[in-house]
């Protein structure tokens, strides 16, 4: 295991080292939802003006966005207390070329009272033999919905899978690097394998107790065009790591997601739908044995207008440390975006707590209703995909 | 021995002769760049454009398989003005292809020189909706602008593959030759409706209005991007009762509903306008785009006029 990590380690560091040896051209980040960078319009510099020094500078600041996720909830739930109201995330991003070779993404989440760094990561585009290199923190390539921040998920809340099974709603995060190469098959279908390391981590599916124990992930992705208006997205993916419940256990997790597109190019504005579903699966050595788990979501979207979506949910996860105790829901949503910039949701959500949970030894049912209010001001982002 | 050797000599020559005939290979954003590409660049270029001619420009999908097609470009030509900055950016980062990213020698800014109308004057917000910061991008819909563009391709092509220059001049000169002609047929068939006062849905026409002296007074669209709404489609009626607006210009990816509903109430006539090249099968190449509109426009225009 030893031996297998500082390859990887030195693999990656290799590359890296070789990247900036070859001078390649400025990067940028990864499919992360909210990544485009534009530097602000500053008009040039008057030559020889004092004013000069400080506009040149605002060219060079990175493009600034900020996205606010404001939750109300009502009804009832003893397990998953989400307060009344609150202005669940406020995500700062900052994003920018660093130099001829890299560039840097930053996304900040604010909570109420905490922040967090989301993602901060240095990325290396032009790296020969079709790689992609990224070095710090970020989402890890595991499944689909692990990837996406929380404003661009068409829920307010995380499916059961990876509350259970990925350590919590943050999902896995970790601090490390990835590569990423192309692999296209024939026929213009594209296809990407990605390789990522992290270290230790506080908390999230993998826990480490030493400095050696790191966790890896592999991420495999075909994407292929059905025809103009249809396009199919299949990932596979696994994850090796320590659990931290004891110095030598360790958690490997698999993940299959697959996202079917649908929208007619003509009337795209219109109308189009998303069906897209992912599976996991746990495998956590602790004491006592080793627990093996499964969860699961499949979900539906609808665009009825320019405005206007519907979606369904269903899933269903065990929990990583008990597979005896099983958790199942059902949701529906409707989202209307007054413009791209904002959007307003709601969601019905059954979530079937199996027992025992937090509050009681015995199943638990709470019904929910979620409002979300969703706003991004600052520069454009790319259009979630 | 000699058979080694002989085959060595033989795939070093293939080797050798693949590079001098492989044909440059332009990405564009939209068809129409794609059209003067090909125009310009001839047997030596093969493009692609990501875009369909008939899907709106502002909402491309940034799906994988544009990454591979940029992998392989050595020139991408973009609109530019931010049109693209919905998809294109994350897809250049994940091209893995250093030559076209912005500044570098693979990548065309098709706007640069281009007559680039409503540049902001004042500071703008999203408050006026979709608005573009650097001026309008649909400026492509002047002829007078793919003759600049053809122009910057044509110097484009010239330094990415300097054995072609010569081929490259002769198609650039005939491209011009051709839209001289064509702008003047165009320009006597549109000449009669100078100063005709016409609604579009979208803000996508200003630059063919300006060229063929067209008046734009309102957009069915209350403002770029927010579909229309109850008191703005009444406020349009009113001004086309008013005005004596006789055509509603509409592209072919905004939905009929609200332009059909305001020509049943006026009386103007609804036309479907295409901004590019694709955005019906007919339409095969950037002159085929005014050839169509044009003639759009006259039928429209026929018995309305002094209306």
């Amino acid at each position: 295991m030893n031996m297998i990590r500082s390859v990887v380690w030195s693999a990656a560091l290799a590359l890296l080292v070789t990247g900036v040896a070859a001078g390649q051209e400025p990067p940028a980040p990864q499919p992360t939802p909210n990544a485009t960078p534009t530097p602000a319009p500053a008009a040039p510099a008057p030559a020889g003006s004092t004013g000069g020094a400080s506009q040149t500078s605002n060219y060079f600041n990175p493009s600034v966005s900020v996205i606010g996720n404001f939750l109300a909830v009502g009804g009832q739930n003893a397990v998953e207390n989400l307060p009344s109201a609150s202005l669940r995330e406020s995500e700062l991003g900052l994003q920018a070329v660093v130099d001829p070779y890299a560039r840097a993404d930053f996304f900040i989440s604010f909570g109420e009272h905490n922040v967090s760094v989301e993602e901060g990561y240095l990325t290396f585009t032009s790296l020969p033999g079709d790689l992609l290199v990224k070095v710090g923190r970020m989402r890890v390539s595991f499944g689909k919905v692990n990837t996406m921040h929380l404003h661009v998920m068409p829920w307010p809340d995380e499916p059961l899978p990876v509350v259970n099974l990925l350590g919590g709603e943050e999902g896995w995060v970790g601090t490390g690097a990835s590569v990423a190469k192309l692999l296209p098959l024939p026929g213009d279908i594209f296809s990407e394998l990605t390789l990522q390391v992290f270290g230790d981590e506080p908390d999230g599916p993998f826990v480490a107790t030493k400095r050696s124990a790191v966790a890896y992930n592999g991420h495999y992705r075909v994407f292929a065009d059905l025809s103009d208006s249809t396009n199919l997205d299949l990932g596979l993916s696994y994850g090796l790591g320590p659990n931290g419940t004891n110095p030598d256990a360790k958690t490997a997790l698999g993940a299959v997601d697959a996202t079917l597109r649908w929208k007619p190019l003509v009337k795209g504005n219109y109308r189009s739908a998303i069906v897209r579903g992912e599976y996991f699966r746990s495998r956590r050595e602790q004491s006592g044995g080793t627990v093996s788990a499964g969860g699961w979501f499949l979900s539906g979207e609808y665009q009825l207008a320019k405005r206007w979506w519907v979606g369904v949910r269903g899933e269903a996860a065990q929990r990583a440390d008990n597979a005896a105790v099983k958790d199942t829901g059902t949701a529906a949503t409707l989202t209307f975006w007054p413009s791209e910039f904002s959007q307003l949701r709601a969601e019905l959500r059954q979530r079937r707590y199996g027992g025992p949970n937090s509050v009681s030894a015995a199943a638990y049912t709470a019904n929910e209703v979620l409002l979300q209010l969703q706003f991004a001001i600052g520069a454009h982002g790319a259009h979630p995909f | 021995m000699k058979t080694t050797k002989t085959l060595a000599a033989a795939v070093l020559l293939v080797g050798l002769a693949i590079p001098a005939q492989a044909k440059l290979r332009v990405v564009t954003s939209l068809q129409d760049l794609a059209s003067i590409a090909e125009a310009v660049g001839g047997d030596r270029v093969e493009t692609v454009a990501l875009a369909r001619g008939y899907q709106d420009p502002h909402f491309v999908d940034a799906k994988p398989s544009f990454i591979l097609k940029l992998s392989r470009a050595d020139l991408l030509i973009v609109a530019g003005l931010e049109l693209e900055i919905g998809y294109l950016p994350p897809l250049i980062d994940q091209s893995r292809n250093e030559k076209i990213h912005p500044g570098n020698a693979g990548y065309l800014d098709a706007s640069t020189g281009c007559d680039i109308l409503q540049k902001p004057t004042q500071v703008v917000t999203r408050a006026m909706g979709d608005v573009h910061p650097y001026g309008n991008p649909h400026y492509w819909t002047d002829p007078e602008n793919g003759r600049v563009i053809a122009r910057a391709v044509a110097a484009k092509l010239t330094e990415l593959d300097p054995v072609g220059a010569a081929v490259y001049q002769a198609n650039l000169a005939a491209f011009q030759a051709r839209l001289t002609s064509k702008e003047r047929e165009w320009d006597a068939k549109m000449a009669p409706f100078a100063g005709t006062k016409v609604v579009t849905f979208h803000e996508s026409w200003p630059n063919f209005a300006k060229r063929f002296k067209l008046e734009i007074v309102g957009t069915v669209e209350p403002k770029p991007g927010i579909p229309p709404s109850p008191t703005h489609t009444l406020e349009i009626i009113n001004l086309i009762a008013n005005d004596k607006v006789a055509v509603i210009l509409v592209e072919p990816y905004f939905d009929r509903k609200t332009p059909d509903y305001i020509a049943g109430k006026t009386g103007a006539a609804v036309v479907t306008f295409y901004p590019s090249v694709g955005g019906i099968p007919e339409i095969k190449d950037y002159f085929d785009v005014f050839d169509r509109n044009v003639d759009a426009f006259v039928n429209a225009m026929k018995g309305k006029v002094g209306r």
